[in-house]
């Protein structure tokens, strides 16, 4: 990893001491935030650190692990050109809150996670299904979900 | 001045034939496929128009943007359980007769897409005459189920939704 990150790194361990853990990757600085503090910390991650263009929101489902999901959140910071990333682990029925007041373009990634992994989006405007027909039942990137088809004959 | 022709010469310009015949060759000499193209296969059935397989030999050429102008349907792809209503809705739109052609392993039996999203075969969702098999069926294999459906109209044989709705006899 750069000198850059590891400085940004250690800067955000300073700023969030009991909120963070640092964690591997071959790619770029990762971090893992606690869900009480994942608010403040995205807050702050836009404004003072300056990541404000917001990539993606992916979700891991680690069944049968505890914590079951890994939501993941993709930033870049469009002048470094430095991208970010950092996750959030939460088991089954539980909620992360929703980062669409920090970054609105947050907002249909995560009715994508949420038509897909079933994870709530707390304080989203918003949270229907975006993929799948309204009355679909189940999560189907699930891991505990069927994989075959529907045969109807 | 040659107005007036004799019997002989009259006799000479007439083809006997029956009316559900001419129909018929009518029918098959014109069939008109809707633009359904959802993946891959498309593109195969793009090219049977093209000018190195020229569907225009068989009248089959003029694929229609509306559904009230096509008289076969070809399902060219995998069939997604969102465009299951959408495809039904357009087929039901199709005036009759009308025929539906399945193109390639997904559109028949959903091939190598068995999960959640996809239809397990077109053939849930309307009725089908041709399969097509290949991943994706080559041009000439699109243009040979053409060829057998119109083989299927010459010989009066009924649509298939006809065929389940019943009324299977021939129509002459």
């Amino acid at each position: 990893m750069s000198e850059r990150s590891e400085e940004l790194l250690d800067r955000l361990t300073q700023r969030f001491p009991d909120a963070l853990e640092v964690v591997e990757s071959i790619d770029q600085p990762t971090v893992v935030v606690k869900r009480e503090e994942l608010l403040a910390f995205a807050e702050h991650l836009k404004s003072v650190e300056g990541y404000v263009m917001f990539n993606d929101v992916l979700a891991a489902d680690w069944f049968p692990a505890h914590p079951r999901f890994e939501v993941i959140y993709q930033v870049v910071h469009p002048e470094s050109w430095q991208r970010f990333r950092f996750k959030c682990r939460i088991d089954e029925h539980e909620a992360v809150p929703s980062v669409v007041s920090v970054w609105p373009g947050a907002n249909w990634p995560e009715r994508e996670a949420y038509d897909l992994f079933g994870i709530v989006f707390e304080g989203h405007p918003q949270l229907t299904r975006i993929y799948l027909p309204d009355d679909w039942e189940g999560h189907p990137l699930r891991k505990d979900y069927p994989t075959g088809g529907n045969r109807i004959d | 001045m040659g107005l007036n022709s004799t019997r002989a010469e009259a006799e000479r310009g007439i083809l006997l034939t029956t009316v559900e015949k001419m129909t018929r060759w009518a029918q098959k000499s014109s069939v008109w496929p809707a633009t359904f193209g959802l993946a891959c296969c498309a593109i195969e059935m793009m090219s049977v128009t093209s000018s190195r397989y020229d569907l225009a030999r068989f009248g089959s050429e003029a694929f229609r943007a509306s559904p009230r102008q096509a008289d076969l349907m070809i399902v060219a792809g995998r069939v997604s359980q969102k465009m299951a209503p959408v495809l039904r809705t357009i087929w039901e739109q199709m005036p009759e007769p009308k025929w539906v052609i399945s193109m390639g392993a997904c559109a028949s039996s959903g091939g190598v897409f068995d999960n959640y999203a996809i239809i397990q075969g077109v053939d849930h969702v309307v009725p089908v005459d041709v399969y097509v098999p290949g991943c994706p069926p080559t041009p000439d294999a699109l243009m040979f189920a053409i060829l057998k459906l119109r083989e299927k109209i010459q010989m009066g044989l009924p649509p298939k939704y006809l065929e389940l709705a019943g009324e299977g006899r021939r129509t002459s």
